[in-house]
């Protein structure tokens, strides 16, 4: 019964975050400018990271959880990074 | 996965699916809107209170299936709540800086060339300038 509850509702968000991803993915290729591919990537990041969270409440186990810590500081970095180049024409100065 | 409580599956079901539906209307916001600095608005729905729904749902979770209090989730939640406004400014700076170098027309070609149009948009009347 509760198990039932708990694997409906985590399967149907997670369908709604694969939606939500699609949907940053549509605006990351379709994106007329470079700054709107950078949103779209970030809005992705922040996508998969909690689907990973919803993975680690479905199977029991908290390794999905370094998994998305890993995932939550890659996309701070790399959309830093891509802003920083985008402002500057380079990453490093 | 093992035998837990109705409430807490109740619960945990509840916050992952508001959670996944508030991430989901960023998301589509963002697919949607026209321009970029009001497309910049929406995906921090899901940064901010989608991923509060869902990591608390991992808190409530793992704290009352593993009989022992589990807040490690807190800090992906701090982490994302202080890094989010930082990399959205500096992507908007950055488109910003792009379109005045460009000349666009969607954005004031400078700070005061905007506070001038926000003055003579005004009711108050303005000192005339000589001419």
């Amino acid at each position: 019964m509760s198990s039932d509850i708990l694997h409906w509702s985590l399967l149907i968000s997670q369908v709604l975050l694969a939606l939500a991803m699609v949907a940053a993915a549509t605006r990351m290729i379709r994106g007329p400018r470079a700054q709107d591919r950078i949103l779209g990537l970030d809005a992705f990041y922040v996508a998969a990271m909690l689907m990973l969270v919803l993975f680690g409440i479905r199977i029991g186990s908290s390794v999905y959880f370094e998994v998305a810590l890993v995932i939550g500081i890659l996309g701070f970095v790399g959309t830093v990074a891509l802003a920083k180049f985008l402002m500057r024409g380079e990453v490093i100065e | 996965m093992m035998d837990i409580p109705v409430w807490l599956a109740i619960i945990v079901g509840l916050l992952s699916l508001i959670g996944a539906v508030l991430t989901l209307l960023g998301c589509l916001g963002l697919a949607r809107f026209d321009s970029f600095y009001e497309r910049i608005h929406a995906p921090t729905l899901g940064t901010s209170f989608g991923s509060i729904a869902v990591l608390l749902a991992s808190i409530l979770y793992f704290s009352v299936s593993g009989q022992r209090f589990a807040a490690h989730e807190i800090i992906i939640l701090i982490f994302v709540s202080v890094t989010t406004p930082v990399t959205m400014m500096l992507l908007a700076r950055a488109a910003l800086y792009r379109d005045r170098a460009e000349g666009n027309a969607i954005v004031p070609r400078s700070a005061g060339d905007a506070l001038e149009n926000a003055a003579a948009g005004d009711d108050i009347p303005q000192p005339s300038s000589p001419q």
